[in-house]
């Protein structure tokens, strides 16, 4: 193979200027998603362990839906489709008006798929916990809320660390897929210096290092938050 | 001060309880026995409306614990539930286990939940323990807790579901003795127990379940000396004799 490395086009200004944008593109997508991810996907995983039927149901179909439509077609879905189907004015704004679209849309189509992710790991941490304690958090006298906030969702959450550790590796894997939509992501960046460049090698090297350094970044912080939270001389039955 | 009328309850075609007709009334301390499967567990959880029944009535105090209009939070906050793996909140300490429900339930000060949670676990000689977290505890030590954890409610009635089954043998009577001094202190008690050794000591009365029914309804003194029933004979032949 005839190849000529050449390591430091990465550091040429306008290159290297590219990189980290496409490293804070894929920070802004992969941490807003995974804000609007933990939010919905608590809900939605608390929702399908009430006693409630129809809540329960509509959450299920939510994690049932979300979960098993590919993302790349979600994403495709909100950019494409989702503006010629809602009413006029709305598709007229979306596609005139929406400030960075691309942006927006891959935050929604991601966060939303990771939340029905998310909400998996909530309802399995909170059955975890086990009918004993629920039963004794309201013969203590907790209502439902209560019996949640003080009780089932704090013991769940401790128990769930390691699952949403990976999650959260995930999204940010996972957001490399905005750039389909068109978003300038760090996936995106190297390959338009691959293109300007042919210092494809370099370029995706590059981004690799980056995802992984991300990836044990986030590791360390879990870990840490692991031991943080860990409950003295309490052994999870999950 | 807790009569149960006629109450059958389901899961599914399974029948749990059929019939069930029994009271307990203020001071008085009712032990529950019978077989395993027999119903117990359920009976008592109704009480408190932590399992619905299907038929009949639950009333504790004047409240009808079946109707479906009734705000069962408010009436569990004052019956006191003492369970078989205890169920301590694992993720605080022991002084946050009892000060939990008085602060966000009965809305008593910090300092009043302080004051009556170590009262309550200095009672059961656990002081020097009140910082641990449950897992820390022995199960006779956190059974007490448990027995503390209902007490800071100031219940009107306590309900115990074999409150000494998962411990080793070294630890029951610890917990026992708690049971006891609170029996005698004349605390209205349900309790489930095979520890016969108790109910003759304190309960006034013991009923005997089988098969979902209530088979015996007896002055304790009556039970044990002249049990009626062939079933009740042979549960007590068979506890006694080991
Ligand atoms: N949630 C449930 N769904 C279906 N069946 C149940 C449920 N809970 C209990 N049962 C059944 O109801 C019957 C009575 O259960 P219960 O726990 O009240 O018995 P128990 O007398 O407390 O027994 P043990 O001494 O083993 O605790 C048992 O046959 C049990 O299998
Ligand atoms: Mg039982």
């Amino acid at each position: 193979m005839n190849y000529n490395w050449n390591w430091s086009v990465l550091f040429e200004e306008e290159y290297l200027g590219w990189l980290i944008s496409g490293v804070g593109w894929t920070f802004a997508v992969a941490l807003v998603a995974w804000v609007l991810a933990l939010a919905v996907g608590v809900l939605v995983g608390v929702g399908r362990t009430l006693p409630s039927k129809p809540v329960a149901f509509i959450c299920t179909a939510y994690v049932e839906l979300f979960r098993n439509v590919p993302l790349l077609v979600q994403l495709f879905l909100w950019y494409f489709v989702v503006p010629e189907i809602v009413p006029d004015d709305m598709g007229r704004w979306l596609k005139r008006d929406l400030p960075n679209p691309e942006y927006v849309t891959a935050v929604i189509g991601l966060g939303l798929y990771t939340a029905s992710r998310v909400a998996e790991q909530v309802r399995a941490g909170i059955n975890a916990v086990g009918s004993g304690l629920t039963n004794a958090a309201y013969a203590n006298g907790f209502s439902t809320a209560q019996t949640y906030r003080y009780v089932l969702l704090p013991i769940s959450f401790r128990l769930i660390v390691p699952p949403m550790t990976s999650e959260f590796l995930t999204i940010f894997k996972n957001s490399s897929l905005a750039l389909t939509i068109g978003l300038l992501e760090l996936t995106a960046q190297s390959q338009q210096i691959a293109e300007y460049t042919f210092q494809g090698f370099e370029a995706f090297t590059a981004a690799t290092v980056i995802y992984v350094v991300i990836a044990l970044g986030a590791t360390l912080i879990a870990q840490l938050l692991e031991k943080h939270t860990r409950i003295p001389g309490f052994v999870g039955k999950a | 001060m807790i009569t149960i009328t006629d109450i059958s309850k389901w899961y599914g075609s399974f029948q749990v309880l059929a019939d069930c007709t029994t009271a307990v009334e203020k001071g008085e301390v009712v032990v529950v026995c019978g077989p395993s499967g027999s119903g117990k567990s359920t009976l008592i959880k109704c009480v408190n409306g932590l399992e619905p029944v299907q038929k009949g009535s639950i009333n504790v105090e004047g409240i009808e614990v079946t109707d479906k209009s009734t705000n069962l939070t408010k009436l569990r906050a004052r019956i006191g539930m003492v369970f078989q793996h205890f169920e301590l909140y694992p993720h605080m300490s022991v002084r946050e286990n009892l000060c939990l429900a008085q602060e966000k339930v009965l809305r008593r000060s910090r300092d009043e939940a302080n004051a009556k949670a170590e009262a309550l676990i200095d009672r059961v000689g656990l002081l020097p323990h009140i910082e641990k977290h449950p897992g820390q505890l022995s199960g006779g030590q956190q059974q007490r807790v448990a027995i503390s954890r209902a007490l800071a409610m100031d219940p009107i009635a306590m309900l115990f579901d074999e409150p000494t089954s998962a411990l080793d043998p070294e630890m029951i009577n610890e917990v026992l003795d708690v049971m006891v001094e609170l029996a005698q202190d004349g605390m209205t008690m349900m309790v489930v127990t095979h520890e016969m050794g108790f109910a003759r000591k304190v309960a006034d009365r013991v009923v005997f379940m089988d098969d979902g029914r209530i088979v015996e309804d007896r002055v304790t003194d009556q039970f044990f000396d002249h049990p009626e029933s062939e079933r009740a004979q042979d549960f007590l032949g068979k506890i006694l004799n080991h």
